[in-house]
């Protein structure tokens, strides 16, 4: 590769509230700048999971470099960085933006900005990156530019006359949106004379070459040879190659310097050496200070994991190992259950993260899983003073030793269309919400500020929210602090053994209500043994709700006509398969489906 | 060796089938399953529709050369048991079913050695004249299983059945007067409308006429049957009737209950239960259905009858076009298709036999070569279908390893349930493992 001047390089990102087309655009630009031909375009050429493609979000921001023939006759390095959308992935787009210097900012030209488009553009603006807004499909027939324009303006304050009006999907209008990347995202700073200062954003491993580690070089060159150290870590290596991003590809180069986004990977077999957010510099020549990295992201929402066959755990822990590499934001530490043996208490950023967690590691890594029911981090404070981070419910200890507990409260805003401010200020309520403020964005949109338990959104806050508002609603939220809370830890005994999997801590005022519907669910889940179950919900030893699983039914005493037993036995290869997918707990088997239910309590009957 | 070609796919293995190979006799169950009814009962989803007088002149030329083809893929077999099902076969005439036992004679060497063979007939009552009957029996036909299903008249007509208990006692004793003196009556439990007295009724009405052999079946109601739409889901039945019994099937509890009564009444006046669902006066117990349960080899002729020979099981094709096309080339129909010039044109045999397959075998269907531990299987799980369960002798004999090394701890378990229990070399379900035998069958998948 030619060395590029600075000045033309451009770094920037797509944001944007989820569904208004960020990965649309992405592959609009790639097109367009001719990295693939319009052959080996598909869409959402980013989203390069199997999962992503299905869903159609983005889960994993992924970095591609192109090069642009601008107007003004010169030829541009762009790197762009296509970036998840949905609050659960901040994470990500706080990784991607620390990389670049610019953003666009995308808006749907018939939705406006919803909760996620502010959010993103607060987090880019914390990064001091320079926004600069698009507004997509004005190809509906219910776009409104002029309108979304001024709401840009007037809502998030960032200038917006100009902005490009497109149709990523229609490919109109993307020619203005380059032309305005050159124009406004800055060059990048920094002298590549300096020591070698490089923000490692992102990563992933490969069996041949170990940790392949995406940085975004400040300062200083890095090439084959180089050899470097990890600042946080304080890992050395020596470099083996050095490259930039294809389409989906890694293209070796000669070298990196200051400015540029590319990757390195120096035979680093050690996951752990090299952690997201740290900073590279040249060994033998190191640079003061390291970058700042960015705002480590605490899990909020914690599960245990356990394989469902139980001589998979160790295959389940290289898979988290691996899978963490790449993601952060994903925490995990062993534990063990007496249901479900050996597994991990993961964390999680919310209930989506960990959906897509869970899928990742069945999926990639061809593993079946047992998940239990998710919960968040509570604070217990000890009559001994002590205080203790509760992630799971099973170490709580005994009442009598508990002064007090505080639960996490986030922060939420809820941008919905006005006539649906009642089903959600309820919704709010019955979630234990304390409702802030009404601020009208216009005449028919809102955005309601609640502060919420947390514990209280991971369920099914989000489908709730969509439900009951035809799917117009949106939601972001932020951690805002701890409050003392009256919580009870809900035990679950089946066949009268207590299932530590299934216990889960609850606010003492919902405690009945999510005891009976849990012993519900159960009742469902659970198949007729030879012998009645009970199933009962219990706080602190009292039983607050009861089912009972009938004995089995008898079998319809079939006749085998005419000697085809083939039926016979797919009915009997059935039975059997069902069994497999079930935890023994004492005398009763429980199909790892019901370790999950809780997640279904529908808070409406 | 005669059955190199076979042998090679099992590997040499010494199943239960393979074990009269080289020895002087070999047997099977010959079952000829005959496609057509008077009149679709509501309940029935079985392979049967009425037919046109023509299509039962070409289905008895089509089993006849089924029938011929089989005997050259199996030579040297002979037909222990034959069993004309259904259907309902007596919608045949006499002289087409006397054909067809002619031509299983003929070719599986059907005939009087030291044990007379069993040649039953399935038929339904008003199918049959005492004329009918007499030929019938003349023809070789010396057991008939007449299909009753209940005595009460009420309880018939919910079925769909074409006949009174009237018309059951006509053909019964015609039956009888013909000179059969093996006869089996089919009844069910768990019928709609049905209570534990009226079923009584029917049990002691039956035992009164002394038949060698009553099979008591509860019913099931399957998919894709009137009878479905009717009576398929309790739950929503009960919503839209409440408890009113006319609109539904005896309850679980009730149908037990049925079950037990069976056995005892049964008991009671002689009858021994040898299967779940089967009773015999002593010595009367239906070979053919033993061979089932007890894997030996049997054949089956006509669209959708299964077999077991050698280790394989297939079954025939389901789709009577299909059967049509196979035959219409050799057999005595010879219609062929006749194109728009009015030419006769030989049938498309070419496309549905594959090359190298005789036609007979172009109509086999989901055939499955037993692999060793699919043979074990079915030895538990459908030896165990009988009262006195299965031997371990037998168990090693067959496969050459003891019962206890294949099923040792699963046997351990469910004798520990109650659902097992052994007595000497036998194994066999208890009362309570009659009960879920499901699950307990289930158990011995490997």
């Amino acid at each position: 590769m030619a060395q590029t001047d600075q000045s033309r390089i451009r770094n920037f990102c797509i944001i944007a509230h989820i569904d208004h087309g960020k990965s649309t655009l992405a592959d609009r630009i790639i097109e367009k700048t001719g990295l693939l031909t319009s052959r080996e375009m598909q869409d959402q050429v980013l989203d390069n999971m199997d999962l992503e493609r299905e869903r159609g979000i983005t889960i994993k921001a992924q970095t591609v470099r192109l090069v642009y023939q601008a107007k003004d006759g010169e030829e541009y390095i762009f790197n762009l960085i296509d970036t998840p959308g949905h609050v659960d992935f901040n994470y990500e787009v706080s990784r991607a933006l620390a990389a670049c210097d610019g953003a666009i900012l995308v808006v749907d030209a018939a939705q406006g900005i919803e909760a996620q488009t502010l959010a993103n553009v607060y987090l880019a603006l914390d990064h001091d990156l320079d926004v600069f807004p698009v507004i997509n499909k004005i190809d509906l027939p219910s776009a409104d530019p002029e309108h979304v324009i001024e709401e840009i303006e007037d809502v998030i304050g960032i200038e917006a006359q100009d902005a490009p009006l497109i149709s990523a999907k229609n490919g109109i209008g993307i020619e203005d949106v380059l032309e305005q990347v050159v124009e406004k995202v800055p060059a990048p700073k920094g002298s590549a004379d300096a020591p070698l200062k490089a923000l490692i954003f992102d990563s992933v491993y490969d069996s041949y070459k170990g940790v392949i580690v995406f940085c975004r070089l400040r300062e200083g060159r890095v090439k084959k040879g180089t050899r470097i150290k990890m600042m946080a870590t304080g890992a050395t290596a020596e470099v083996v190659e050095v490259g930039y991003f294809g389409a989906g590809q890694f293209i070796p180069c000669e070298e990196l310097e200051a400015g540029m986004v590319g990757y390195l990977t120096a035979s680093i077999k050690n996951v752990k050496d090299t952690r997201v957010g740290d900073t590279v510099t040249d060994l033998d020549n190191p640079c003061g200070e390291p970058l700042p990295g960015y705002k480590k992201v605490n899990p909020m929402v914690y599960c245990g994991i356990y394989p469902a066959d139980t001589n998979k755990y160790p295959d389940l822990r290289d898979a988290l190992e691996k899978l963490q590499l790449n993601d952060a934001s994903l925490f995990y530490e062993p534990e063990t259950s007496l249901a479900l043996g050996f597994g991990f208490r993961c964390g999680f950023l919310g209930l989506l993260h960990l959906d897509i967690i869970q899928e990742r590691l069945e999926r990639e890594y061809n593993l079946d899983l047992v998940t239990t029911a998710p919960g968040v981090i509570y604070k217990v404070y000890k009559t001994s003073g002590e205080m203790i981070e509760l992630t799971n419910p099973s170490n709580l200890p005994d009442p009598s030793e508990i002064d007090y507990m505080e639960e996490p409260i986030v922060s939420a805003e809820i941008m919905v269309t006005t006539e649906f401010i009642g089903p959600i200020m309820q919704l709010c309520q019955e979630r234990r919400g304390r409702y802030l403020s009404t601020e009208y964005i216009e005449t028919t949109r809102a955005l309601l500020k609640y502060e919420l338990p947390l514990n209280e959104i991971i369920y099914d806050f989000f489908d709730a929210l969509k439900s009951r508002s035809r799917g117009y609603a949106s939601f972001d939220y932020d951690l805002k602090g701890y409050e003392t809370s009256k919580l009870v830890k809900l035990d679950i005994l089946i066949n009268k053994e207590e299932v530590d999997a299934l216990s889960f801590i609850v606010h003492a005022d919902s405690a009945y209500e999510r005891g009976r519907k849990m012993c519900e669910k159960l009742k469902e889940e659970i198949p007729r043994h030879l012998f009645e179950i009970p199933i009962q919900a219990a706080v602190g030893g009292k039983v607050i709700a009861r089912e009972t699983v009938k004995a089995m039914r008898k079998d319809v005493l079939a006749k085998c006509y005419g000697g085809d037993i083939t039926r016979k036995k797919k009915l009997l290869e059935k039975q059997k398969e069902g069994k497999k997918r079930m935890r023994q707990v004492g005398n009763v088997e429980i199909p790892q489906s019901a370790f999950m239910s809780v997640l279904k309590l529908d808070t409406r009957d | 060796m005669l059955f190199i070609r076979k042998a090679l796919f099992y590997g040499g293995m010494k199943g239960y089938g393979m074990k009269r190979v080289g020895e002087e006799k070999k047997t099977a169950g010959l079952y000829v399953h005959v496609p057509f009814c008077v009149r679709k009962c509501a309940y029935c989803d079985f392979l049967s529709a009425p037919g046109t007088r023509e299509e039962k002149e070409r289905y008895v030329e089509q089993i006849c050369e089924e029938i011929e083809q089989e005997a050259g893929r199996y030579p040297g077999y002979c037909g222990e048991t034959v069993f004309f099902g259904g259907g309902t076969p007596t919608t045949l005439r006499p002289e087409q079913l006397e054909r067809i036992l002619d031509k299983l004679r003929s070719c599986f060497c059907v005939k009087e050695e030291a044990e007379e063979p069993e040649i039953t007939l399935e038929c339904n009552p008003g199918t049959v004249s005492r004329e009918d009957l007499r030929k019938l029996k003349k023809a070789g036909f010396n057991r008939l299983s007449i299909g009753l299903q209940s005595a009460q008249d009420e309880e018939l007509k919910k079925l769909g059945r074409i006949h009174s208990w009237e018309d059951f006692l006509e053909t019964y004793h015609a039956a009888r007067e013909a000179g059969f003196r093996n006869i089996n009556v089919d009844i069910m439990s768990a019928l709609p409308g049905q209570s534990r007295g009226s079923y009584e009724d029917t049990l002691r009405k039956v035992t009164e006429l002394r038949p060698e052999h009553i099979s008591a079946y509860s019913l099931i109601i399957e998919e894709g049957t009137p009878f479905y739409e009717q009576y398929g889901e309790a739950e929503r039945l009960r919503e839209k009737y409440g408890e009113d019994r006319a609109h539904l099937l005896p309850s679980e509890e009730e149908e037990r209950q049925m079950y037990e009564m069976t056995g005892k009444i049964l008991g009671q006046v002689g009858y021994c239960r040898y299967e779940i669902s089967n009773y015999a006066l002593p010595g009367y117990e239906c070979r053919h259905n033993i061979t089932y349960w007890k894997r030996g080899n049997y054949l089956g002729f006509g669209p959708g009858a299964a077999s077991l020979m050698e280790n394989c099981r297939f079954t025939k094709s389901r789709d009577l076009k299909e059967y049509g096309a196979v035959f219409r080339h050799g057999g005595c129909g010879k219609e062929g298709a006749v194109s728009e010039e009015g030419r006769v044109e030989r049938s498309d045999t070419s496309k549905t036999v594959p090359e190298g397959l005789d036609m007979a075998e172009s109509l086999h269907r989901e055939e499955q070569y037993l692999q060793i531990q699919e043979q074990m299987e079915e030895f538990m799980f459908l030896g165990l279908r009988l009262i006195k369960g299965v031997s371990a002798e037998e168990f090693q004999e067959y496969f050459h390893v003891p019962i206890e090394e294949v099923y040792g701890a699963v046997l351990k378990k469910l004798e520990g349930q109650g659902l097992l229990a052994r007595a000497e070399d036998r194994i066999f379900l208890t009362k309570k493992g009659i009960d879920v035998s499901n699950v307990v069958l289930a158990e011995f998948l490997l």
